[in-house]
């Protein structure tokens, strides 16, 4: 299983993201530098959070313009999986792999908790192993996830929406959004199902120091998804 | 050459926190005549473009792919004729 990492000038979390991979999977992702280019043999991309371009004009919208993002996207478009986590969400809404943008988080403050996410799918290559409810961290500042009401009907009936905010039982209500976000929205995926946009942070929960394993599941859900692809 | 005076908005419709936040502030200056406060971004561009139409061509573009967010914010396009080498520029 190949998997890349893609550092942008700003991105901060990408030596976490290694971390977590190489724990959860024991393969070591490589990380590409955003003037490279993906290798096509490459199984998942993952953009990493952080502050790409210092979060210049919006959060993600210079770092679309990265030359690496001309093979990210053909890379998408031709199948492969891409996982962008909190900044690498922002970049894919910008670059229009996702639809929707995100706006600042209407309690106006960076917010870094532990937080709750309802597992909407599980027939996805990044959910087929995680649990219904999960407890993941979250850090930023611009998490408020927007989108208008023909676009949410639309994510809706799509089944788009993969991470709700909800409380420890599962109820996604208002107290358990931490930014504002449109139907407490946490993550979304294309209609094809092969690019995940997340604000939380998997790859901070893979180990009981950390607090959490289940952001492990994210990871093992694309390696068991490779592997039952790679069998048929 | 040519003067762009470009003004981002938040669509009517899209909340606007930091605007919030801003009345809030200008609340407790005292200015309690302020009633609704929505926070925008400025930009000037100077742009070299044979006439006026193609400039526009030109600006719209750098909008819709650049400075504005098309699903959350409007724009505005102020144009303006300026000298080449004039101390404008």
């Amino acid at each position: 299983m190949k998997v890349a990492v893609v550092q942008f000038p700003g991105s901060n979390c990408e030596m976490d993201t290694v971390r977590a991979v190489s724990r959860v999977l024991g393969v070591t992702p490589s990380l590409v530098w955003h003037k490279e280019r993906i290798s096509p043999q490459t199984d998942l991309v993952i953009l990493p959070g952080g502050f790409s371009y210092g979060d210049y004009l919006r959060a993600g919208a210079i770092a679309r313009f990265s030359p690496v993002m001309i093979s990210v996207i053909e890379f998408a478009r031709a199948g492969g999986l891409v996982l962008g986590i909190c900044n690498g969400f922002q970049i894919l809404l910008e670059a229009g792999l996702l639809p929707g943008a995100m706006l600042p988080n209407n309690c106006l403050k960076f917010v870094c908790k532990w937080v709750h996410l309802r597992t909407e799918r599980s027939d996805l290559a990044f959910t087929r192993e995680t649990k219904k409810i999960i407890r993941l961290p979250v850090a930023h500042g611009l998490g408020n996830y927007f989108i208008d009401q023909n676009g949410l009907a639309q994510l809706e009936a799509n089944r788009q929406i993969v991470f709700r905010y909800c409380d420890e039982k599962g109820e996604a209500t208002e107290e358990a959004n931490p930014n504002g976000s449109v139907a407490n929205i946490a993550g979304i995926v294309n209609e094809a199902g092969n690019v995940l946009g997340m604000m939380p942070h998997p790859e901070r929960a893979v180990a009981e120091e950390l607090g959490s394993t289940d952001g492990a599941e994210v990871f093992s859900s694309v390696a068991s998804f490779l592997l039952t692809q790679k069998a048929s | 050459m040519f003067r762009a005076q470009i003004i981002v908005k938040l669509k009517p419709d899209v909340m606007d926190p930091q605007g919030q936040a801003i009345l809030g502030a200008a609340l407790h200056l005292g200015l309690a005549e302020a009633k609704r406060i929505r926070a925008g971004r400025h930009f000037e561009v100077i742009l070299e473009a044979s006439d006026e139409t193609t400039a526009r061509t030109k600006l719209r573009e750098l909008c819709e792919k650049l400075l504005a967010n098309p699903v959350i914010e409007t724009y505005e396009i102020t144009l303006e004729h300026i000298q080449e080498g004039s101390d404008n520029c």
